[in-house]
């Protein structure tokens, strides 16, 4: 079974609320869902939609065509009428296809027209097949924490609905879906990338509100759980630049933004190679160029992160491709950025931030590496911050710590961290210094992930969020004879040492660029043929 | 005790011979050893220019940073540990031009730290371009018809926004200085402190020129009256009242909710969020248990 629901209206109609609804009825009944959100750059009017696709196996990919379109309003109707297959089922609120007056159902005795929301979840789960106790359930419990009469209203409101989806839709309402015993979590990886910081050590994040890293912040900002210190910063500049001090005095620290943002923290990026402070940056991407589209997703990025700041130093580049990946790579992050003295971005993207992922659980890793700074005591005399060292990385104290003094400086320095202009010596020492950090760093690189590789004559490869629609096209494509293979990449930078390429295999590159900026990463730095 | 000896570098010192600026460095000195503070429980950041490497002159924790980013690097090391006393120690063009929109916002932000402005009305270190404050006018190495803008008024735009320790300081009074500094220092709350630093190399006027039009605020002024600091503050640019313009009392700190939660004590120094509590917020992802 892989059924697509697309639940379409305008901003501020609630489609995000159903959506969230109708994906816990199915996980809760035992099947796992892919959500996507679609919506525009405003706060009301407009279209907007949520996908979910409902299946037996977990695919978390999307899918372009529904087979059940619910249009909440008739613009929205008309918007996504071409995405619904010939045979598919439309339930809208007038004309064409399955009419349910959601918010004439919603006003029936004496209810809030904000139930309209219920009395669409209600059709919706009888026109896929839910049974009604599912949805009363969910609904219940998502409305506790608002009092049981709100509560109450909305099953009430959620059972018209569903009664009279299942009036109007007679044979045209699927088969019931048997129950299933299994259970599973949804996220998405910006829900989960703030619990993986926390686990990590983060106490302290600065950012500036951009879509679509908004998210992270908010989460740090909700839940003092999480232990860390939240501040809104009055811009990028400041966010990048306070998250340096922070991490400076010895807090593990991190900032979230997109592209734009990103572009105004880069003199603060050199900084952070600079004075070799670590520092954990998400940067979540949406397209562009310039404000671009805000709310929409994109894979541009890429070479702009890699190649970002003025002058050489190392950074590391991870694209996590799933909410699982990204908690892993969330705690590599920090612990890469800490033991290098380096700045490590986390590529996401408006895709990964917003849609909704099913795994079986979400799961901190067994082991998360400690925290690096140096014991206070192991140093005779005075202390230089940047003492050299053959691996280019000097054991780094936080200020004041042990009766120490720090001094760090973004003109280049001495190893005690003072102004200098001596070429020969000092500058010289300090650009291989920071060159040698990149070699090593280069040792803890992974190469891609292969599948169907055996005998494939074909290979797609991509990064970050991709990977799930990479694979189930390379699966389709199988079954239709193809020998299709896929690598992905979660590393961008460093990249490792190259494995061989196939000479008789074709190599693609999929990503959502327009112009191949993997595909020139590997030619550049491997050498690759990238057909 | 602490003792001025505690605080020397051994850094070559790159400023012009006789600049004013070697009035600020030993006033700073003076300040914390005033306060007994010792130069590890001191952390001294600084944008860029000649002002700025003031920080490297004497021994203390030093974040020697972007131009015109000193404030929120300030800012987040005052919050990761706030057991050090920052002061932020930049120059007019640092801290007004490239940093202006930081400060401002610091201002409502209240942190307990110290922004002392060496304020020469010129950028120096890049040779004589004009600076936020140069006055109207005078003709500088990049204003070659005199600068035909008013310039900025930064001590009446913290007292406007409630900044709660704003002075004025003079580098060829040390003494004075270091007595404003002690007391910007010791205040529970943000201090702004700009000091007139005449730069002997690119200024129009001698020291001695600012010296004879340095006033002392008088004794009657109300520090807590925030018209008459605001007449204090406005520049009028040949007159320099000296002192303390303004002072209230110690407002709700920055960070105190989270501080609260955390204790008062370095962030390095906590331990981990407990992971259990952790794994129970990814738990509850899991629908329907």
């Amino acid at each position: 079974m892989d059924r697509s629901v697309f639940i379409t209206g305008a901003a501020g109609e609630g489609i995000q609320t159903i959506g969230d609804i109708v994906g816990r009825c199915f996980l809760s009944h035992g099947y796992p869902v892919f959500a996507t959100q679609e919506f525009e750059s405003r706060i009301r009017g407009g279209n907007s939609s949520v996908r979910i696709r409902v299946s037996t196996d977990v695919r978390n990919a999307p899918r372009e065509d529904a087979d059940i379109l619910l249009a909440i309003n008739p613009r929205a109707r008309e918007h996504y009428a071409e995405a619904l297959h010939p045979d598919g089922l439309l339930l809208s609120s007038e004309g064409d296809g399955v009419t349910i007056p959601f918010s004439d159902l919603a006003t029936e005795q004496g209810g809030k027209a904000i139930y309209a929301n219920a009395v669409a979840a209600g059709a919706l789960c009888a026109a896929v097949g839910l049974p009604f106790p599912v949805l009363e359930a969910v609904l219940t419990s998502a409305f506790a924490e608002r009092g049981e009469a709100v509560a109450a209203a909305n099953v009430a409101a959620a059972k018209r609905g569903f009664e009279r989806a299942v009036a109007k839709l007679g044979d045209q309402r699927a088969e019931p879906l048997p129950e299933r015993d299994r259970t599973y979590a949804l996220a998405s990886a910006h829900d989960v990338i703030p619990i993986a910081a926390a686990a990590a050590g983060c106490r302290f994040i600065s950012a500036y509100p951009m879509s679509p890293s908004t998210g992270i912040i908010t989460r740090f900002a909700r839940d003092p759980e999480l232990g860390a210190f939240a501040e809104q910063a009055e811009d990028e500049i400041a966010a990048i630049n306070m998250v340096l001090g922070a991490s400076a005095a010895g807090a593990r620290a991190m900032t979230a933004t997109s592209g734009g943002g990103f572009a105004l923290m880069v003199e603060g990026l050199s900084l952070a190679g600079m004075i070799e402070t670590p520092v954990v940056i998400v940067l979540a991407q949406r397209p562009g160029p310039a404000t671009g589209l805000p709310t929409r997703t994109a894979q541009e990025d890429l070479l702009f992160a890699i190649r970002a700041g003025h002058g050489e130093f190392a950074r590391a580049v991870l694209a996590p491709s799933d909410p699982q990946e990204a908690i892993d790579q969330t705690i590599r992050a920090f612990d890469l950025a800490d033991r290098y003295q380096i700045p490590v971005i986390l590529l996401t993207d408006q895709f990964l931030a917003d849609s909704s992922f099913t795994f079986d659980r979400f799961e901190l890793p067994d082991e998360i590496p400690p925290a690096r700074l140096a014991d206070p005591d192991e140093f005779e005399g005075e202390y230089a911050r940047y003492a050299p060292s053959e691996s280019g990385v000097s054991p780094r104290l936080a200020f004041g710590q042990g009766g120490r003094t720090v001094c760090l400086d973004s003109d280049e320095h001495t190893p005690e961290g003072h102004i200098t202009e001596d070429l020969e010596g000092v500058r010289r020492a300090a650009v291989v210094k920071r060159r040698e950090k990149l070699r090593r760093l280069r040792g803890e690189m992974r190469g891609p992930s292969s599948r169907r590789m055996d005998d494939a004559e074909r290979i797609l490869i991509g990064w970050g969020s991709t990977r799930g629609a990479i694979d189930e096209a390379v699966d389709r494509l199988r079954e239709d004879g193809h020998k299709v293979g896929a690598i992905h990449f979660i590393d961008l930078w460093p990249l490792p040492e190259p494995p061989p390429q196939r000479d008789a295999a074709t190599y693609w590159t999929v990503e959502g660029n327009a112009t191949g900026q993997l595909a020139q990463l590997l030619r550049g730095e491997w050498r690759w043929r990238i057909d | 005790m602490t003792d001025l000896k505690n605080y020397r570098s051994p850094v070559e010192n790159q400023w012009c011979p006789g600049c004013p600026n070697f009035g600020i460095l030993n006033a700073v000195k003076r300040a914390l050893v005033d306060l007994d503070l010792a130069p590890h429980e001191v952390c001294l950041v600084s944008g860029i220019g000649q002002a700025a490497k003031l920080p490297h002159y004497l021994k203390a924790n030093v974040f020697n940073g972007l131009h015109g980013r000193a404030v929120p690097a300030a800012l987040g090391i005052h919050v990761a540990n706030p057991q050090l006393k920052t002061l932020v120690i930049s120059g007019d063009g640092d801290l007004y031009g490239e940093g202006g929109n930081h400060l401002l916002h610091t201002f409502r932000r209240n942190p307990d730290l110290t922004v002392v402005a060496h304020n020469n009305r010129v950028y120096a270190l890049t040779k004589g371009q004009a600076s936020p404050t140069t006055p109207r006018g005078e003709k500088t190495r990049l204003q070659f018809d005199g600068v035909d803008i008013d310039p900025a008024q930064m001590l009446a735009t913290a007292i406007v926004h409630g900044c709660t320790f704003v002075a004025r300081g003079f580098a060829g009074d040390i003494e004075g200085l270091s007595k404003i500094l002690s007391r910007a220092i010791a205040h529970r709350g943000l201090s702004l402190v700009d000091v007139i630093q005449p730069c002997i190399t690119w200024g129009r006027h001698s020291v001695d020129w600012y010296r004879e039009r340095t006033v002392p605020i008088p004794d009657d002024h109300d520090p807590t009256d925030r018209e008459g600091a605001l007449d204090l503050a406005i520049d009028v640019q040949d007159r320099f009242p000296i002192g303390v313009l303004y002072e209230l009392p110690a407002k709700a700190a920055f960070a105190e909710t989270y501080r609260e939660r955390v204790g008062d004590g370095p962030l390095y120094a906590l331990p981990r969020v407990d992971r259990s509590i952790l794994e129970g917020q990814l738990d509850r992802l899991t629908v329907g248990l």
